[in-house]
């Protein structure tokens, strides 16, 4: 009685094992390393190690070892913090052209785990450090803009074909155009019928007024909508690309957000200008004719429109843009050859070439002006509700005289310092976002923080654990044993299945561990007492334990499937923090009904299975 | 051993209390939504939006200087404390009222100032910042998650036992939460996402509790043929009371743990949890159970057609 058949023990003895397996690249520790990626232009090639190598022996810098990473990257081991940093700015004084670096924490795995794909838990930001924000895309702006573009388009079309109307509006995401008679409105409807069939068009008539309303289909917005997001998406990942951050990561969520999670990240401020600044340059011509004194007294000239320099001078440019942000495909910061101040060279595609050559060939001599634009959103709490405002800020940061016709290569000046010179190129660089972008939330954790939540986390969890473990071993003796065994290999399981899944573990994520180590007992306390009561009502020592294990069954299970119900409904309503808890808890409840149900039954089994018993140590 | 064999052999009326447990769960919950209207939550800034950091100061210092150096950059407003040790120190803004800043700046002004008067000696350690709308949905989600989980409960228990015992495990769950969340609005403990986290797991374990005890019954039920329906729950009660206690206890060992071990982050969580499966454990017995003897469980309602007993024990 009470023995299990062999291929039921070795199933358990298989799943124990493949859980230590699974758990064991957790007790190694980290080694702070350098990502080395190739710059623009250039790529990793055979030879890199050896140049990076020779680098670091240049700057006497020890290094533990350097080794390929998938998907062109190279990866270099460092003893000490210390080290690692001095690599880093070894590396970046002798061969920043080419390489780019980011400093990150790689586990030192022997190379057949590595082999076999074994992972160490990743740890959230909580515990490892780094900087978590939330965007918001701002989706209404985004389809105004497309109403602006459409609205420009059907102008040109209208005075293309010769469509005579009276005047063109722009009406929420309706565009309204008006005709003065039902020939011209018929004529205009067929054409842009032909040209625009995304746009659903509505003729009507108001009191001699002939009108057709155009309006973008749902699906249509839809698609903007869409769109936007995904290029925001591909905009902020250039950019944080370009800043250095080892293993970013940057996802959707849900219809309007956008989630950068940046591990180690140390300079927030800098990041959330980077990543919400929406800056760009536009190159126009100064307009010298009019007057300055009549703009600013709210009569500019028409075809002109009133700028402020840095300083606060005012200037009158022309309306029309000779090329926009959109138009460069390339910018780095650098300094002017002449001068010594900061500036960009910027690189135009072909098309903005064309036109700027077009424009400067016939405006030698004359002054051309830089504007610099950026959109900075704020949401404020006006009577308790959130209201959101842009507010454009252009600034004309440059006025030069076209000495010479110039196109596709060029520089700009007149940026206040370096810095500007070096995020203005690579916002020009990484392209511009195609909505405004607010950061509605920020989880910023610094790195000690982290390592004393891992610290305390482990604390709590160990002394809880041994507590547990003291107690049950003297409430229940020899059983109690066997339960305090069961208990450590659900930690280990839980920690083999939290490694395979790669899912983060958070610091609510160890506190729902605990929780589990609490609940995991509950199992085993059933089944003992029931053999307890078996033992008191008189039954052998054999048949109290068959019993027993028998009759916790479906207590166990009923108990364990409602917690699961509350740990599904945690995940899917949870953001953050009560993900984390329940991703545990879910596992812990799953492993915990393995170990506790069959892992010790089998140690039982093992234990008193097939002997003459008188008595139990329970 | 002794403590075993008094547990063991306790032969405690509790169904002949329930009366005046009743009332005093009537009270106490009077009291808690009581304090819950009027004194409301201090809710985190998870739910109410703003700005929390945390800044770790290489030397201990005075909270009138911190006070000092943010009014020279006109916030005087924050909240400002000691988060664990007098080098700790915890700043929190409000949503700002009409600010022509983007909110999620805030932090760096902050820390700069901060920075400038200390001279150095100060480490950002924790930045935390939730936009109005972001905290609204989360409150929002919050209350959700609640309602879902009982929702789910409820069905399942009704499925598995009788409906009698559903609205028992669900009003003893509606209990817990009301009676936890009042301790936290009555003492004005900073209520944040950890919390309703807790909550949640509260729902969970002392449902646990509530369907350990519904079982014992449901099997009494069955196999004793004689006694009233208040003498079967008691003695159930009492047969699985030892189990009861042994199972709160290790929970609370490990829980008492995190309390004072897991840090200032972690302790609003561990508190929820205490006090959770303190009046969980209790509630089991005096308002599942009370409540399944008032709504007139009789033997008949258990006793035949459930089959699903047998078929859901096969041997482990």
């Amino acid at each position: 009685m009470n023995r299990y058949p062999l291929w039921k023990n070795l199933l358990i003895l298989g799943v124990i094992l493949a859980g230590l397996l699974l758990a064991w690249p957790n007790l190694y520790s980290q080694d702070p390393s350098i990502e080395i990626t190739a710059a623009r232009g250039h790529e990793i090639s055979e030879a890199s190690p050896g140049e990076i190598k020779s680098a670091l022996e240049n700057a006497k810098v020890p290094l533990k070892g350097i080794e390929s990473l998938e998907g062109g990257k190279l990866l270099a081991r460092f003893n000490t913090p210390g080290e690692q940093l001095r690599g880093q700015e070894a590396i970046e004084q002798t061969l920043s052209e080419r390489y780019r670096t980011a400093l990150t924490q790689s586990a030192d795995l022997p190379g057949w785990m590595r082999a076999l794909g074994l992972h160490q838990m990743s740890l959230g930001l909580d515990l490892r450090g780094g900087i978590h924000v939330v965007i918001d895309v701002d989706m209404e702006a985004a389809l105004e803009q497309a109403v602006e573009r459409y609205s420009g388009d059907l102008r040109t079309l209208l005075r293309e074909d010769k469509i005579r109307y009276l005047t063109l509006t722009r009406d929420g995401t309706n565009i309204l155009v008006r005709f003065e008679d039902a020939a011209s409105r018929d004529a205009g409807e067929k054409k842009i019928k032909r040209e625009f069939r995304e746009l659903t068009l509505e003729p009507s008539e108001e009191s001699g007024v002939f009108l057709l309303r155009a309006s973008l289909s749902e699906t249509e917005q839809q698609q903007i909508r869409d769109f936007a997001l995904q290029q925001n998406i591909t905009t902020l990942r250039n950019r944080v690309n370009a800043l250095g951050v080892a293993e970013p990561s940057i996802a959707r969520q849900g219809e309007r957000r956008i989630v950068v999670e940046l591990p180690g990240a140390q300079d927030p401020g800098r990041l959330k200008e980077i990543l919400g600044a929406t800056a760009t340059l536009e190159y126009r011509l100064v307009d010298t004719e009019g007057s300055v004194a009549d703009a600013v007294a709210g009569r500019p000239p028409v075809g002109s429109k009133l700028y402020y320099e840095r300083n606060g001078t005012p200037i009158l440019l022309k309306r029309r843009v000779i090329v926009t942000g959109d138009q460069i495909t390339d910018a780095s910061a650098g300094f002017d050859s002449q001068s010594g101040s900061p500036a960009v060279f910027v690189n135009l595609d072909g098309q903005g070439a064309r036109r700027m050559r077009d424009v400067t060939t016939e405006n030698v001599g004359k002054p051309m002006a830089v504007v610099f634009i950026e959109n900075r959103t704020t949401t404020q709490m006006v009577d308790g509700e959130p209201v959101k405002t842009t507010r454009k800020v252009e600034e004309v940061i440059s006025v030069a005289t076209i000495r010479e016709p110039f196109g596709r290569r060029f520089q700009t000046t007149g940026l206040d310092s370096s810095n500007e010179a070096h995020d203005t190129a690579l916002l020009l660089r990484s392209g511009a976002l195609a909505a405004p972008i607010e950061i509605v939330e920020e989880r910023t954790i610094g790195p000690s923080l982290g390592q004393d939540n891992i610290d305390q986390g482990f604390n709590s969890v160990m002394i809880g654990l041994a507590l547990v473990v003291l107690f049950m071993a003297l409430y229940y003796r020899i059983f109690g044993l066997v339960a305090d065994l069961v208990l450590v290999a659900n930690l280990v399981l839980t920690i083999a299945v939290l490694s395979m899944l790669q899912a983060t573990l958070t610091l609510p994520g160890i506190a729902g561990i605990v929780l589990t180590v609490g609940m995991a007992v509950d199992a085993n306390v059933l089944i003992f007492e029931r053999i307890r009561e078996e033992i008191r009502n008189g039954n052998s020592p054999q048949a109290s334990i068959h019993a027993g294990y028998d009759k916790a069954f479906s207590t166990i299970i009923d108990a364990n499937v409602t917690t699961l119900i509350a740990a599904v409904v945690l995940f899917s309503f949870g953001t953050g923090p009560v993900k984390g808890f329940a991703v545990t808890l879910f596992i812990g409840i799953i492993t915990s009904m393995f170990t506790a149900i069959l892992g010790s039954r089998a140690l039982i089994n093992l234990i008193y299975g097939g002997r003459r018993l008188n008595k139990l140590a329970i | 051993m002794s403590k075993k064999r008094t547990i063991n052999e306790l032969n405690i009326d509790f169904m002949g209390r329930r009366h005046i447990a009743s009332w005093l769960s009537i009270g106490a919950l009077v009291i808690c939504l009581l304090s819950i209207l009027f004194r409301g939550f201090d809710f985190g800034l998870d739910f109410t939006g703003g700005t929390v950091i945390e800044l770790g100061y290489a030397q201990p210092t005075e909270l009138s200087d911190v006070r000092a150096a943010l009014e020279t950059e006109g916030l005087g407003s924050a909240t400002i404390q000691y988060f664990g040790s007098r080098t700790d120190i915890l700043i929190r803004l409000a949503p700002q009222d009409g600010v022509e800043e983007a909110s999620a700046q805030l932090s760096d002004r902050v820390f700069a100032a901060l920075n400038r008067a200390a001279d150095g000696q100060v480490e950002l350690r924790r930045v935390e910042f939730v936009g109005p709308q972001v905290g609204e949905e989360l409150r929002e989600q919050g209350g959700l998650a609640v309602l879902f989980s009982l929702i789910g409960i409820l069905i399942y228990v009704a499925l598995r036992f009788e409906w009698r015992f559903a609205v028992g495990a669900v009003v003893a769950l509606i209990h817990d939460v009301l009676f936890t969340v009042g301790v936290f609005s009555l003492l004005q403990i900073p209520f944040d996402l950890t919390v309703l986290a807790a909550v949640l797991a509260v729902i969970g374990y002392s449902l646990n509790d509530t369907i350990v005890i519904f079982d014992r019954v449901r099997e009494n039920f069955r196999r004793i043929r004689k006694g009233t329906v208040i003498g079967i729950i008691n003695t159930s009660i009492n047969e699985t009371l030892s189990r009861t206690i042994v199972t709160s206890g290790t929970t609370l060992l490990v829980l008492v743990a995190l309390y004072f071990l897991g840090g200032e982050a972690i302790s609003g969580f561990a508190l929820a949890l205490i006090i959770g499966i303190l009046v969980g454990t209790y509630s089991t017995i005096y308002v599942a159970t009370a409540i399944v003897v008032w709504l007139g469980l009789s033997r008949d309602d258990l006793l035949p057609v459930k089959k699903e007993g047998a078929e859901l024990d096969p041997l482990p």
